[in-house]
């Protein structure tokens, strides 16, 4: 029955359905009644809230770039410092 | 039921919290026996299926109804496994004994030299992970070629030629360590 079953997916060549063989007897299936020890759903809680405080505390950098540029105007002209703080 | 089944498919596409973990819950079994199936150690199975389902979670927005949910999930899971295999290296995907855990017994074993079977099972751990990831559900797992097309996202010639390929190069890297199958 492996043989037969085998023939469609080697193209009926020998060496092939012999080496299949082997394969399965190298690597036994795992067949379909394997659950999970757990529910698995906590990790996954787990994971969305990594992934969102990761997203909350990263910065972009070009609001990097833009702090930074503002720090080394206001070392450059620090007459203009009231000037920003009452844009900001 | 199936007026239920839709309405939860159409609330996931728009995001919502509680369709997830609706369709989390009804699928997890299911993708987490497909992993397993893939990449052959429980533990990791468990990581893949959270990383599959976390893939499906930022999808959302393209998730199909119509296609139904299960199929999608599949798909996304054996290319979550996939990439799992790709940063595998192969040494540490040939420990027989994980592998005999939670693998069915199969009637030929005895009938194949240990020394063989694990020369065989660390020449399959060094195919590409796409040739591994084919071989293992079309031939080990026997999954009808179609289903494991769907899940790859390929067509079932494509399943076919690289079964094919895998197993020449099976044969080949075994001849080389003086194995003749």
């Amino acid at each position: 029955m492996t043989e037969e079953r085998f023939q469609g997916t080697v193209n009926s060549d020998q060496h092939s359905v012999r080496m299949a063989q082997l394969l399965r007897e190298s690597l036994p299936p795992i067949g379909d009644s394997n659950d999970p020890e757990r529910d698995l759903w906590p990790a996954m809680l787990r994971r969305m809230d990594e992934q969102t405080m990761h997203r909350a505390a990263s910065i972009p950098w070009f609001d990097w770039a833009l702090a930074g540029g503002l720090v080394a105007f206001a070392a450059i002209a620090p007459r203009t410092i009231p000037v920003i703080l009452y844009y900001l | 039921m199936q007026d239920d089944g839709s309405s939860v498919l159409d609330k996931f596409r728009q995001g919502d919290e509680d369709a997830f973990e609706t369709l989390f819950r009804m699928h997890q079994r299911s993708v987490y026996g497909w992993v397993l199936r893939i990449v052959r150690d429980p533990g990791a199975a468990e990581d893949v299926t959270v990383e599959a389902f976390w893939r499906m979670h930022r999808a959302h927005a393209r998730f199909d109804p119509a296609r139904g949910f299960e199929p999608w999930a599949r798909r996304i899971a054996t290319h979550a496994a996939l990439d799992w295999l790709r940063r595998q290296k192969p040494e540490d995907n040939i420990a027989p004994e994980m592998w005999n855990s939670v693998a069915a017994p199969t009637a030929g074993d005895a009938a194949v030299n240990a020394e063989i079977r694990n020369k065989t099972a660390q020449a399959f751990a060094r195919l590409p992970a796409k040739l591994r990831v084919t071989a293992t559900l079309a031939v080990v797992e026997e999954r009808p070629q179609k289903e494991v097309a769907e899940a790859l996202g390929i067509t079932v010639a494509a399943v076919k030629l690289r079964v094919f390929r895998a197993l020449r190069l099976l044969r080949k890297d075994l001849s080389e360590m003086g194995i003749k199958p």
